[in-house]
């Protein structure tokens, strides 16, 4: 569900749960003494973003900041949704061997973001007992929905044979990736059973939601590890300003729009017959934290570095192209190019939507930029949407001089939760 | 340990102040408040008697250095405390306080004895006292006697242990250290209420207050550790550790028969064992060199169970839900650590260095998945 999605396939967006979990909990902007009614206009906003859209303004995701982005829909939010500013995204290993707890904690989880992307808080902040620990940690008090979206994807081990008696339901498509030639991956930053991935206009409230939720699930599940994300790396509104990556080009040009219908619905949701009915509607999600050997990039050659994407720096433009949504000619491009290589064209036509963010978690211990892109993709089918593209790219994008795959993991995300009484991954589990 | 912790004590004040009222009290105390002048070389009172009951003290630090404030019991212990009060700043403190003599001292630099003041909340002895329920009387009546067992008990292996030390046996002290601190671990809170006892017997070596000479401030069972282990020596400093060690845990015993104990303070104890696990020795920072944190960690655990085992009865009337999952995760997490050690029975444990990254993974989650809903036993019993 977003925002800039037709109004026909937004079921509950302005009524179901939020205005009434209002009147049971305090919410953040009660606090701010706008009452009741700053729900309502949370949600108003939230349409009238959507309109905004078109202006092709880099201020409208500011002025849409506040907004609440409905959690109740079709497809669950924070896929085809406007790209926030920021990410927390957090994968979990799963401990309970009980089923009736795997759903519990869903169904528990599911509550928690209702409230929490309606911008209110899990439970009491202040106003518990004294001598108890607060339902809610309190530092997103005070601060707006930041159009907060919550997403939950679940991993392969949680199909595993003799776990909870989903092996039967596992989807084709959530497959094992393979490992591609230059991976270096670390498993202590790879894989687990369950993911959330959490995007806001404002990082402490990703960081609360993530926060939340991993209370709520000790005992049932433990992080396994997680990513905080700053700068979004590619955008699902083409008529804003494409983003920078963290090697300062343009990333993101020819990125799936939020609001293309026909494209979500051939490259990114799970059809009716795609097998795993369970999941229709749903979709699955390539995790890859790459990292980039900032220093040597930054000693590259301003030409090098524009022949290596195929794109100039400036613009963003392909190589003999004057503007950045110029149709690329290939052929013009170096046979190793990024963009040549990654392009729908050469490889069957694959596409995927793309929602990474930047990363930099400090310096390493050789006092280098422990930076890079937190790549995160969304499609139909991972067997014909990232491995194709990545089986090309490892073998030969000369890119790869420059940035080592070091974490990986996969999820199938089932869809969005339609109403007050649904949760995550209800048809799953039925 | 941590020297900055809330003690028993403290959580005692503000908790018999809870339950006393049936509800959280805002400060309200206005003009009632004893005002405390701070500065560098002086801790002015604005009275020096008052009524027994609830007190507010408003700190104003008129000096030059951070300064803090302590109301203490004449034997030392605290009652309640606030640290870390910038120069030009104002605190407020809140505590429940019986009638009796106590100090309120100040600590312009937060270190050294500070400048005590005497003072006196009079009233009826004991006006403030709780209305509490027979089995929270039973479990406060049993949780004493256990601190006071566990004391008693640690004695006499503190003693084996200094004696090794004293005569210069590296092997036998080194067998007999973590055994003399599992009483102690057990009833840590209890035993950190006593605010000068702690930081003489536990404290590690980056836990001195600046201005600390560690060749001459540190002491307690730590110090000795690293003379073990990381000198593999006991020299004659040593020895005279050795009897100051038990002179303070000597005082220990003899105090601990007074600690100040409530049926929330006990929940509350419970759940801050887990956090000295989850912040010191899961992490392996408590015995860096002798590497025996799982003995510490299985007492701290202990101390936890026995704790929550007392409160059962109260928390499985009044949140059953909770006490289920109590159950599920102390029998989870002993199953777990049962895993570093030979036998049910014994406390030799796998040293900890030999405990890898994902096992110590392992050993977090279950703390996480024992200490949260742990932090919701106070509130169950308070209900």
């Amino acid at each position: 569900m977003t925002e800039s999605q037709p109004a026909a396939e937004q079921p509950q967006q302005d009524g179901g749960a939020a205005p009434a979990a209002a009147a049971a909990a305090p919410s953040r902007r009660a606090v701010l003494g706008w009452g009741g009614a700053g729900l309502a206009l949370g949600a108003a906003a939230a349409g009238g973003a959507a309109a905004a859209f078109g202006g092709g303004s880099d201020m409208v995701s500011a002025s849409a900041a506040g907004a609440a982005v409905p959690f109740h829909g079709a497809h669950q939010a924070g896929i085809a949704s406007a790209v926030q500013d920021r990410l927390h995204f957090a994968a979990f290993d799963v401990k309970t061997k009980d089923r009736a707890a795997l759903v519990g904690l869903l169904k528990e989880w599911t509550a928690a973001a209702r409230l929490m992307t309606a911008g209110l808080p899990v439970g009491d902040v202040y106003e518990g007992l004294p001598e108890a620990p607060p339902t809610d940690t309190g530092e997103a008090l005070g601060l707006k929905a930041s159009r907060l979206t919550l997403t939950v994807g679940f991993g392969p081990g949680l199909f595993a044979k003799d776990r909870f008696g989903l092996e039967g339901r596992r989807p084709e498509a959530l497959v094992d990736l393979e490992l591609f030639p230059g991976d270096n991956l670390d498993p202590a930053r790879s894989g687990g059973d369950l993911c959330v991935q959490a995007c806001a206009d404002d990082p402490q409230v990703a960081v609360h939601a993530i926060r939340q939720l991993a209370r709520i699930g000790f005992g049932r599940v433990a992080v396994r590890w997680s990513q905080l994300g700053f700068g979004k790396t590619s955008s699902t509104t083409p008529d804003e300003q494409t983003p920078r990556n963290m090697m300062g080009f343009k990333d993101g040009t020819r990125n799936i729009s939020g609001t293309d219908k026909a494209a979500l619905d051939k490259h990114v949701w799970v059809g009716a017959g795609d097998g795993s009915d369970w999941l229709t509607g749903g979709s699955y999600l390539v995790a890859r934290r790459i990292r980039m050997n900032i220093e040597t990039w930054d000693r590259t050659p301003l030409q090098e570095q524009e022949d290596i994407f195929g794109r100039d720096k400036g613009e963003g433009a392909p190589v003999g192209k004057s503007k950045e949504h110029d149709e690329p000619f290939l052929k013009a491009m170096k046979p190793q190019a990024h963009v040549r290589l990654a392009h729908p064209d050469t490889n069957n036509g694959a596409t995927i939507l793309r929602r990474g963010y930047s990363f930099t978690d400090g310096t390493d211990g050789l006092g280098r930029l422990d930076a890079g892109l937190f790549f995160l993709a969304y499609q139909r089918d991972v067997r014909t949407g990232f491995v194709p593209i990545q089986r090309n790219l490892a073998k030969s994008d000369v890119l790869n001089e420059y940035i080592q795959h070091v974490g990986s993991a996969v999820f199938a995300v089932p869809p969005g939760v339609r109403d007050k009484d649904d949760w995550w991954g209800r048809a799953l589990f039925a | 340990m941590r020297p900055a912790r809330l003690t028993v004590a403290a959580a005692t004040a503000v908790v018999a102040l809870t339950v006393a009222t049936g509800c959280s009290q805002k400060s309200d105390a206005g003009d009632d408040a004893i005002r405390v002048a701070a500065s560098d070389s002086a801790c002015d009172v604005s009275k020096t008697e008052f009524p027994a009951g609830k007190v507010q003290i408003d700190v104003e630090n008129k000096g030059s250095k951070v300064t803090e404030v302590y109301v203490l019991f004449p034997d030392a212990r605290i009652v309640t405390e606030r640290e870390n009060i910038g120069p030009g700043t104002k605190a407020s403190i809140t505590a429940e306080i019986k009638a009796g003599d106590y100090e309120i001292v100040c600590k312009p630099g937060m270190k050294g004895d500070g400048i005590a003041q005497k003072v006196k909340a009079t009233g009826a002895k004991g006006a403030a006292e709780e209305k509490r329920s027979p089995e929270a009387d039973a479990a406060v009546a049993a949780y004493r006697a256990y601190v006071v067992a566990q004391a008693e008990e640690t004695l006499p292996k503190a003693q084996a242990f200094a004696d090794a030390v004293r005569a210069g046996d590296v092997e036998a002290a080194k067998k007999a250290y973590a055994p003399s601190r599992i009483g102690w671990e057990r009833t840590e809170p209890v035993a950190e209420s006593f605010g000068d006892i702690d930081p003489k017997v536990d404290v590690r070596e980056d836990g001195l207050e600046a201005g600390q000479d560690p060749a001459k401030d540190w002491t307690g069972w730590h110090r000795l550790e690293k003379s073990l282990w990381a000198d593999n020596k006991i020299d004659d400093n040593d020895k005279k550790l050795a009897d100051t060690l038990i002179a303070d845990l000597t005082d220990w015993q003899k105090k601990v028969g007074q600690a100040e104990i409530t049926p929330t303070s006990i929940a509350n104890g419970a759940k801050e064992l887990l956090d000295e696990v989850a912040t010191g020795k899961v992490t392996g920072e408590e015995e860096r060199y002798s590497h025996t944190d799982l003995v510490d960690f299985k007492a701290n655990v202990e101390g936890a169970q026995k704790a929550y085992d007392l409160l059962k009865p109260i928390a499985e009337k009044n949140d059953p839900e909770l006490s289920k999952q109590l159950d599920a995760q102390f029998a989870a997490l002993n199953t777990l650590l049962d895993k570093y050690r030979a036998d049910k029975t014994s406390y030799e444990f796998t040293s900890y260095d030999k405990v890898g990254e994902a096992e110590r993974k392992e050993l977090s989650d279950g703390v996480n998945a024992l200490a949260e809903p742990l932090s919701k036993l106070a509130a169950a019993v308070a209900k």
